[in-house]
């Protein structure tokens, strides 16, 4: 099994004739997703990639029944796309790009509160559910199907640990980057909360980076609610204080947000901690 | 992005939030102007982007106009070193010269985003002059806060709430109020990542007054504040890291000798931190991105040598969208062109990654290839000792 997207999810691609849009989505359709469309205000009518095209979400929605999407927009625009796509009541929604303001994502929050629709990112590689669907960016041949749920603040370092797992030959039943902005829709809690009531998944990886402390309440939430091995790995023991790390969310300010007390807080949740990212397959395998 | 207290305060008393009267001076004949045309005794503050200034001699008290000439005279061109500088300090380029006010009591303001909540939050405490964060850590029952909620702002309500949460005197509450409401303002309308006012001030005749300012700016929402993006001060950045920035890289400094070159800001934070474990220390944070190009790969590996301690570099790349042969094509290139002569070891995963090493082999340079993180970290470790 999966969490949140497999074989069945239909996917739009907002802003589909953009360049980096263009080359994903031809990956996505090479992996597998069933991509059934995209946006592109004023392109509305034509094809691209022998895909339909919309101006809007709705009548992408009303006439290819899909009910997720992923958003290539660019940051000026993004928030305005992901709230397009809310409206339209997508049960998914991804947002790869990177750059919104933090100002603009406060609004989104709060136009997402009561709705069905579940925000991945802004900021992040996307959601795979391997050998069933891939939406994002992140490479498809490094995943294996299997029984570990990845989560992840970083895009480059899930696609690290998702590597080590299927060289053990240890498959994943969901793998998700959550983006690395200070306001993202979905969160650690979120997504082990998912990872915990989903039958096939047995153990779960969390990847987590300094800034704010989504670490730490996932880990109470961990201590409280969750039995199945939980692994993780926090970036950025050696970070300077003040300073943003790539990551917009990725900031030590004032004391918090330190790596160091991440790593107690999951520690004391009973997650096994991996010193370096080298040993997070290694580390799975040995409590799988 | 940060920017000096003269231009905070300038923005602040735009949304109405009362400051001192005061000028800025880039020379002592313009600090003694302005001591003059504010009249009686003045305060000459050294403007860097760092606090603790009045610890390290970069606040001082002036009779009148030849005094603030005299101290912006010694303060100009100083190196300012405060406890948040670094023992490397600042250089001071300009001053703000402002009037001196009858200080009753020093209260804190401040604004930042409550990630948890996706909101801002007001927090006042009636412990002003102090770091927040000490009085956060010691006494967090003296901070208040209200969230200040998306289409609504700071509600008058809620700010005359912590107005009396913190003591301030009935007579002053209203003024106070409206200080933060026109904070919050500000906040918003400038895309603010932190606007802070510490100590804000009540004068013994009544009055309120932001006697020092702090806003950082949200570098993501730059692109629509042209006016905002333009406060940048080049002088209080490294070198290295502005030169880095125009080529969309991202890149900070740091004290050690293993340069590092990575895709992903968490997969660069990770590789620091592995060259740590293995006994080394990075020399720097570098996120190349997702999509780099030979000349930013060539530009990145420029910058990264450019700094004198680099005795060894690490490229750590894990091409996802990034194909590690066109990785390995723009490092022989800038290696070639660059006459690199530090030991370079590189760990390549990913889409094409046979093509790459062995466009790597064959290039005739001396690459070290690891196997791995780990095995990349102690190798690197190894040459740079």
């Amino acid at each position: 099994m999966s969490i949140l997207v497999n074989e069945s999810t239909r996917v739009l691609v907002q802003g589909i004739t953009g360049r980096e849009a263009t080359f994903h989505t031809q990956q996505c359709l090479a992996y597998g997703t069933k991509i059934v469309g995209g946006t592109s205000p004023g392109k509305g009518g034509t094809k691209h990639l022998d895909l339909p095209v919309f101006n809007t979400v709705s009548d992408a929605v009303a006439a290819t029944g899909a009910n997720a999407s992923v958003i290539f927009v660019p940051p000026a625009f993004a928030a305005d796309a992901i709230m397009e796509a809310a409206s339209a009541d997508l049960e998914v929604v991804v947002c790869i790009t990177e750059g919104i303001p933090t100002l603009d994502m406060v609004k989104v929050w709060r136009y997402l509160e009561g709705r069905r629709t579940r925000l991945i990112g802004p900021n992040c590689p996307g959601i795979t559910s391997p050998g069933k669907c891939k939406i994002g960016i992140m490479p498809g041949h490094i995943h294996q199907a299997g029984h570990v749920g990845v989560v992840s603040r970083s895009g480059t370092l899930t696609y690290e640990a998702v590597q080590q797992l299927t060289q053990l030959g240890i498959g994943q039943s969901t793998c998700m980057g959550i983006g690395g902005d200070p306001i993202i829709g979905t969160n650690f809690i979120d997504a082990i909360r998912l990872f915990n009531e989903d039958p096939d998944t047995h153990a779960i990886v969390m990847i987590g980076e300094i800034g704010g402390n989504a670490e730490e309440t996932a880990a109470a939430f961990v201590k409280a609610n969750v039995k199945k091995p939980v692994i993780g790995f926090v970036a950025g023991q050696t970070a300077p204080p003040g300073r943003r790390m790539g990551h917009a969310g990725a900031i030590i300010s004032g004391g918090s947000g330190k790596a160091a007390d991440k790593i107690k807080a999951m520690e004391e949740a009973g997650i096994t901690v991996c010193a370096t990212p080298a040993e997070i397959g290694e580390k799975v395998k040995s409590r799988l | 992005m940060k920017i000096h207290e003269y231009q905070a305060k300038a923005i602040l008393a735009r949304f109405g939030v009362p400051v001192p009267q005061g000028e800025v001076a880039s020379t002592p004949d313009e600090a003694a102007d302005a001591a003059h045309r504010i009249g009686g005794a003045v305060v000459v503050k050294a403007q860097i982007h760092a606090g603790g200034r009045g610890k390290g001699g970069g606040v001082k008290l002036a009779a009148g106009r030849d005094e603030a000439a005299e101290i912006a005279r010694k303060m100009l061109g100083m190196t300012l070193v405060t406890p948040q500088t670094g023992p490397e300090g600042r250089v001071v380029q300009r001053v703000l010269v402002e009037q001196t006010l009858p200080i009753e009591r020093e209260l804190y303001l401040g604004i930042v985003l409550d990630r948890a909540q996706a909101k801002p939050v007001l927090m006042a405490s009636a412990a002003g002059g102090m770091e927040i964060e000490e009085v956060a850590a010691k006494t967090p029952e003296k901070i208040l806060k209200e969230t200040i909620e998306p289409g609504f702002s700071l509600m008058p309500y809620q700010a005359r709430k912590l107005a009396f949460g913190i003591g301030v005197p009935a007579p002053c509450v209203n003024a106070a109020a409206a200080a933060m409401t026109a904070l919050a303002r500000a906040y918003e309308a400038v895309d603010a990542s932190l606007a802070e006012i510490n100590p804000f001030v009540i004068t013994k005749d009544g009055k309120v007054f932001a006697l020092d300012a702090k806003i950082n700016l949200d570098d993501n929402a730059l692109y629509r504040h042209k006016d905002l993006a333009e406060l940048r001060d080049l002088n209080e950045e490294d070198p290295l890291e502005v030169d880095a920035s125009r080529f969309g890289l991202n890149y900070i400094k740091l004290d050690g000798n293993v340069g590092c070159m990575v895709n992903g800001a968490g997969l660069a934070m990770a590789t620091m931190d592995i060259i740590k474990h293995a006994g080394g220390n990075p020399a720097n944070f570098l996120d190349v991105g997702g999509g780099a190009s030979a000349e930013q790969i060539k530009n990145a590996f420029r910058i990264l040598l450019s700094d004198k301690n680099v005795r060894a570099v690490l490229i750590n790349i894990f091409g996802g969208i990034l194909r590690c042969d066109t990785l390995a094509t723009g490092v022989v290139a800038a290696a070639h062109e660059l006459k690199v002569a530090v030991p370079i070891v590189v760990r390549m995963e990913g889409t094409n990654v046979e093509e790459g090493r062995r466009i790597l082999k064959d290039s005739g340079l001396n690459f070290a290839v690891a196997d791995g993180m780990r095995d990349a970290a102690e190798k690197v470790v190894r040459l740079a000792q």
